[in-house]
């Protein structure tokens, strides 16, 4: 036999980006700080070994934060002029930096005056980093050659000068000690092996070259330049793997995450987009407030650091881990107080009794069930319901107006009440998935109300809402129809040929017509 | 019976079972059993008298014979294993219901309306007929039931009792002990009491509401005291009292329905008023003044029918859509018997279920119904607008209106859509089966797949191809077509991972788009427009080519199939059938015919048209590539056919005749505007019973004795056995050997032969034979046995068959093994003969 069907609310899908693992993820992270430095951020880069400081280079100056301060724990400010790209070495003791004076300087992590100078470059060095076996430094230059030096002896070992036009960018390879790429304004990024004397591979991005980063397998390349990021597989020499063009200005800046599994980019336009590393989609992006010149993400993902051209850095903490405590406080009936009895089979002589299972209808239902349509919609129109879930004040409207009892379910209410229900409409009646059955209820509202307009301020302010939102309304999906027919002309002049293909084929099929 | 080759309409189901009130079988052997007393439900069924088991809910037994609709069964009062049922045709037969035996005809004349039987009248029965000279004007008459030897006998002797009475069996009721008779018309109520022989008269004031108005709609007496209660058009009930006086009557009002009663039950001691309506609830009225009441609500369709079992354990209610539900006395529900359920209007059509070969039309509202033609039973009922109905008149409600399968069965798409003509409520849904609940769950709902209403869906589906050739096609009467295709869902997270989404919009010169329709190797879809067909490249979706044939609309598209795939078949509006060429773009032939209904064989390539013409339907079968039908059928019923499809049968049937070769892998099913399921075929209807039924009946008559019980477990342990070995052929063996067993216990000990003579029967009977018989030898055996159960009361000539019957099949081991042996010895004499003729030639 039939039992009472509840009342089916239409799930809509959910306007907007859907939430995935990675939005969450993404969006665990507390509000940011906000910390102004003295010119445009370069670099950020991060400890490798804990407390994780982050040196920040801006201006002359290159700032050491701690995980939480928000003044400078030290400061190097030795430099005349700006300095560029303060980079760890990997143990977190050293700290490299170039400057525009041309010199790169080796600062200990501990003290204030450099350990050792390195001049060779006649123009500005924008890159400097540690090789893999931490004895070695590698640069590039604004004179278009890229060096390597050796630390203990302060001595050029090698330079070339490969690339005809700046170079801004490079990583080393965490695999080889031997090797390290450069990205140049040349539009190329190029693969050097410290064994040999000119350059392994060469990679046309197409664009000036940005930011250069390595995979930690050192298999994968990624380079940033122009609008776009693309991925190259370096064993199989420097075939591009796939191109992403999600920003609309320059990127200036790549990342990867602590597990390697996602990649930021951000770039001028004041995005940080967040890709899969398996399928080179975007699964999330960030918004800052100006173009974004440099990015850093600290292990564990527990902070990320964006630096801005306006002198701005922006730190955003992850949030603590939320602990389940209030489920514990509760303590939950032991386990087998839920088995208990159910694993009894009966016997074959015994007589069974099953005990009916208990529905539990929502309070809107158990209303319909007996037919009391007044107090159903008075069920659904109570705040949460109304504010939070108003696909169900709909679907139970529509289920009365089904039932032919929405017009006496509406009538009689009171002032309250009336501008309970028109605040409701007047709101939802324009969410195209609700005008249906808003419109009708609307409908029958200004029949019922229309003799007693005029005795309440309240209810003929919400009349005049209603009014005023449906007008809005109109005049939007008149535009909305403008820019149809607009865009209708444009692809009518695109699809012209295959129109007229379309046209023969149909004189064709015409002539067999019989 | 019809002479073998014959082709026959045969009506096989879905006929109402709402002429007249169910009756409980009284079965006083029962008593022993405790509760449960009432074995049978008698009921009425179009021409036949349906004999269902309580218990089992199954139909034991078909009692034909009338050749007119059945409208009133009654139990004699004098014997309870014997049944009175009158009929529109103008008889009343007597039968022995437990073996549908007919003892009696009694042919009166004039059509029978209803039937009433008194214990306390002798040899007589009361009937409702239609007044001499007077058009709807009925009258009650007494019919005294003249004791002949013959099995048919006229009946002249009739006396009129009350005159000007209503038509419906529900309008007259016997009073008391049969003290009285009431009798209730429009807004007038009359009483007769027999002794005093007084005709009291009383009548209402009209009064209109919106309901309805006050008119009677119905009357049933109190069984001990002098009280009548009366059902109104409004939805009141009146209870009378004092009616032996033409003044001084009072009477007390009971109102909860808001619609018609339509009708009422006073339980056997008359402290319970049972009464059900329109809203489908029962209610059960307790004490008249306390108003106290108790509900049955949704019992799934307006009530017809209320029936008491005469000891008041059991009530009955039967339903306006054929449904019987049986309800215990404390209002709880017990069990429902359904065949064909009939709906308002089938707007789904005929489609069978690729997976259960069960016939899928709409049921209750918002039910899809699944039929099984072989059991003649729902086999269930899927919801798929899932929304409370509400019964009530002039409430818009959405209902299903197209159903399609995939071939396979795995997916189902179902259409609904509110009753509004201007802004319907369109959904479409897409079912997906599911291998573990043996169910189909909702995979997608599209809302307003269309803006106006969708005029068909198909599906395409191909085995070679899999998921990818799934394509859904649907057309509106927004002058568009629209292609679904099931696309994977890529997010990792979602709940599953298809789902359907359009895919391609065509349209033709804004014309109305009609019917679609996919040949069968999935390459071409034609639809129609209006007046012309497109055929569309399933590939490219680019137009291929258009055809008409004008004027008129396109009503029925298909393709041929098999070796007639390049052909085209539409009917249109004016009466024509045409056949193009999709090869030379040519009209083939065409046929000036009023076709209906068009429906391809999906195993061979004859195609079914069904015309109305001239107040009859006729039926051509045809092969597209043959302007010349292969089969014509005038005049398959009155009635028109609006729904016909072919039902794949399990194992091809063997047809002598050439002519009805078309019959051999399908059948076809018709379904008439009252809703009458039909089918063709050479078989008779006795043919067609199952003889498991019968044997079931005698079982169920069967006291529990000791020796059963043992059988029984025996039986048991067997079955058991045979579900761990899962082979059919085992199980075959048990069930012929069950009615061996059965003769054996059943034939009276003194005509028995020896002990020692049985036992190696009985041992034989019990054991499992080792060779594997065929399905059809072991079908023989079966329906030998059935006829020897069915017939002969000759026990002697049971057992000596019996006899016969068990030594052939001992036998037939060893004859396979001779006929080997002489084999051989023939191969041997060929071997050795003289071929020296050859080499003369």
């Amino acid at each position: 036999m039939a039992v009472y069907k509840p009342v089916v609310v239409q799930a809509c899908p959910k306007l907007g980006e859907s939430i995935t693992k990675d939005t969450l993820y993404w969006r665990g992270y507390k509000t940011p700080v906000q910390i102004k430095e003295f010119g445009a951020i370069n670099k950020i880069d991060f400890s490798p070994v804990p407390p994780y400081n982050y040196a920040v280079t801006a201006s002359s100056r290159i700032h050491i934060y701690g995980r939480y301060s928000q003044e400078p724990i030290k400061t190097f400010s030795r430099f005349r002029d700006a300095a560029y790209c303060a980079t760890y070495r990997d143990d977190g003791r050293l700290l490299a930096a170039g400057s525009e004076e041309s010199i790169i300087c080796l600062f200990d992590v501990i003290g204030k005056a450099p350990l050792r100078q390195f001049k060779g470059h006649t123009k500005p060095v924008h890159l400097v980093g540690f090789l893999s076996d931490k004895y070695r430094i590698f640069s590039g230059g604004d004179d278009y050659s890229s060096s390597l030096w050796d630390i203990p002896s302060a001595k050029g070992i090698i330079s070339y000068s490969e690339h005809t036009d700046y170079v801004r960018c490079g990583c080393a390879s965490k695999v080889n000690a031997d090797v390290f790429i450069t990205g140049s304004y040349d539009h190329t990024v190029k693969l050097f092996d410290a064994r040999t004397k000119s350059s392994v591979m060469t990679i046309e991005h197409g664009h000036p070259v940005e930011s250069v980063l390595l995979f930690p397998s050192g298999g994968l390349l990624v380079s940033a330049g122009g609008r776009y990021v693309k991925v190259w597989d370096v064993l199989k020499g420097g075939q591009l793997l796939v191109s992403l063009k999600n920003h609309h200005k320059t990127v200036t800046c790549l990342c990867l995450n602590s597990s390697g599994e996602r990649l930021l980019s951000g770039s001028l336009d004041r995005h940080v987009k967040i890709y899969s590393t398996t399928s080179y989609k975007v699964v999330h992006s960030f918004n800052y407030a100006t173009s974004i010149l440099s990015l850093a993400l600290s292990p564990e993902d527990e902070t990320i650091v964006v630096g801005m051209t306006n002198g701005v850095l922006n730190v955003k903490h992850r949030k603590p881990e939320e602990k389940s405590e209030n489920s514990q406080k509760k303590r939950q009936p032991a386990y087998r107080t839920y088995v208990k009895g159910r694993t009894y089979m009966p016997k074959q002589e015994d007589f069974c009794v099953s005990k009916p299972v208990k529905r539990v209808l929502r309070k809107y239902d158990e209303l319909l069930r007996s037919f009391q349509s007044s107090k159903a919609l008075d069920a659904v129109l109570e705040p949460p319901i109304m504010l939070h879930t108003p696909e169900v004040t709909v679907a139970v409207m529509q289920e009365l107006h089904r039932r032919g009892t929405l017009r006496s379910a509406l009538a009689g209410r009171d002032e309250k009440q009336v501008n309970l229900l028109l605040t409701f409409v007047a709101r939802r009646v324009i969410d195209p998935r609700f005008t249906p059955v808003l419109v009708t209820v609307a409908d029958m509202i200004t029949d019922i109300y229309q003799p007693v307009v005029g005795q309440s301020a309240i209810v003929d302010k919400q009349f005049l809402k209603l009014q005023e939102a449906i007008g809005k309304e109109i005049d939007y999906q008149e535009e909305l129809l403008e820019v149809l027919g607009m865009m209708d002309t444009l692809f009518a002049t695109f699809t012209k040929k295959r129109d007229t293909c379309l046209e023969e084929k149909k004189s064709k099929g015409g002539t067999k017509i019989i | 019976m019809v002479a073998p080759g014959a082709l026959r309409v045969v009506r096989c189901g879905g006929s109402a079972v709402r002429g007249a009130r169910a009756v409980f079988s009284a079965d006083s052997k029962q008593v022993g059993r405790g509760a449960g007393a009432a074995a049978y439900l008698l009921c009425a069924s179009g021409d036949f008298v349906k004999v269902y088991s309580v218990s089992t809910e199954e139909t034991l037994r078909l009692m034909g014979g009338h050749a007119d609709l059945v409208t009133g069964i009654q139990l004699n009062p004098h014997n309870h294993m014997q049944l009175y049922s009158s009929s529109l045709d103008g008889t009343i037969k007597l039968w022995d219901f437990m073996d549908g035996i007919l003892i009696k005809t009694f042919t009166i004349g004039s059509k029978l309306l209803a039937l009433y039987t008194l214990a306390s009248a002798e040899d007589s029965v009361f009937v409702v007929i239609p007044k001499k000279g007077e058009r709807d004007t009925f009258q009650l008459v007494s019919v005294k039931l003249t004791k002949g030897a013959g099995q048919d006998l006229e009946v002249k002797e009739l006396s009129v009792v009350l005159n000007d009475v209503g038509a419906s069996v529900k309008h007259t009721a016997f009073g008391r002990e049969g003290a009285y008779v009431v009798s209730v018309k429009d807004m007038n109520l009359q009483v007769y009491f027999f002794e005093q022989k007084l005709l009291n008269r009383f009548s209402l004031s009209t009064t209109k509401t919106k309901e309805g108005d006050n008119s009677f709609s119905c009357v049933v007496c109190h069984p001990t005291e002098d009280c009548i209660a009366t059902g109104h058009g409004d939805g009141k009930i009146r209870l009378w009292r004092n009616f032996h006086h033409r003044k001084e009557y009072t009477y007390s009002t009971l109102h909860w329905h808001h619609d018609i009663v339509m009708d009422m039950a006073f339980s056997m001691e008359g402290t319970r008023l049972l009464s059900g309506g329109v809203e489908s609830v029962l209610v059960q009225w307790h004490n008249e003044s306390s108003c106290q009441k108790d509900f049955l609500p949704r019992l799934g369709s307006p009530i017809e029918y209320i029936s008491m079992s005469s000891d008041g354990t059991l009530c009955c209610t039967l339903h306006t859509d054929n449904r019987i539900t049986i309800i215990n006395s404390n209002l709880r529900f017990s069990r429902s018997i359904q065949g064909l359920i009939k709906s308002r209007d089938v707007k789904t059509g005929l489609v069978v279920d690729p997976r259960t070969k069960a016939l899928v039309l709409n049921g209750e509202p918002g039910h899809l119904q699944f039929y099984s033609l072989q059991s003649d039973q729902q086999l269930f009922s899927l919801d798929i607008v899932q929304r409370q109905y509400i019964h009530q008149a002039g409430l818009k409600q959405s209902d299903l209106v197209k159903v399609a399968f995939s071939a396979q069965g795995t997916w189902l798409a179902t259409v609904e859509e509110s009753e509004e003509v201007t802004d319907p409520e369109l959904q479409l849904k897409l079912w997906l089966y599911d291998e573990e609940t043996q169910s189909f769950k909702l995979n997608t709902r599209i809302n307003t797949p269309h803006d106006n209403h969708i005029t068909d869906m198909c599906f395409r589906d191909m085995d070679e191809l899999g998921d990818e050739s799934l394509i859904l096609v649907t057309t509106g009467r927004d002058c568009v077509f629209k292609v679904w295709v099931l696309i994977e869902d890529t997010d990792p997270e979602a709940q599953q991972s298809v789902s359907w989404s359009c895919d391609f919009v065509g349209s033709y010169r804004n014309y109305q788009a009609t019917n679609c329709c996919f040949s069968e190797d999935g390459s071409l879809l034609a639809v129609s427009f209006e007046e012309t067909v497109t055929v569309w490249d399933t590939l490219t979706w680019d137009l291929k080519c258009t055809f008409c044939h004008p004027p008129g609309n396109i009503r029925n598209i298909c393709f041929g199939r098999l070796t007639c795939s390049k052909y085209l078949i539409g009917a249109t509006d004016y009466g024509f059938l045409c056949c193009w060429n999709l090869l030379t773009c040519a009209l083939e032939w065409s046929a000036h015919l009023n076709i209906v209904v068009l429906q391809p064989d999906p195993l061979s390539e004859h195609i079914a048209a069904v015309s109305w013409l001239s107040k009859e339907s006729s039926l051509f079968v045809f092969k597209p590539s043959e302007p010349l039908p292969v089969y014509i059928q005038r005049n398959i019923c009155k009635e028109k056919i609006l729904l016909a499809a072919f039902v794949p049968r399990d194992e091809p049937e063997m047809i002598s005749s050439e002519k009805y070769l078309w019959l051999r892998k399908s059948q076809p099913f018709f379904l008439t505007d009252t809703q009458e399921l039909m089918t063709l075929s050479t078989k008779s209807l006795e043919e067609r019973l199952t003889p498991s039924s019968k044997q079931l009946a005698v079982e169920e008559c069967l006291p529990v004795t000791p020796f059963s019980l043992l059988l029984g477990k025996h039986r048991h342990q067997q079955a058991e056995e045979n579900l761990d070995l899962g082979k059919p052929v085992v199980h075959n063996k048990q069930e012929q050997a069950s009615p061996a067993v059965k003769e054996l216990l059943h034939t009276p000990a003194h005509v028995l032969p020896s002990a020692s003579f049985l036992c190696t029967i009985f041992i034989n009977s019990l054991l499992i034979s080792k060779e594997s018989k065929s399905a059809e030898e072991v079908a023989d055996e079966v329906e030998m046995e059935s006829e020897k159960a069915e017939g002969d009361s000759d026990e002697e000539d049971v057992t000596a068959m019996e006899q016969e019957d068990t030594s052939h099949m001992e036998f037939l081991g060893e004859m396979t093994c001779k006929l080997s042996k002489s084999q051989e010895k023939e191969l041997r004499k060929i071997r050795k003969m003289d071929y020296s003729w050859i080499s003369a030639f």
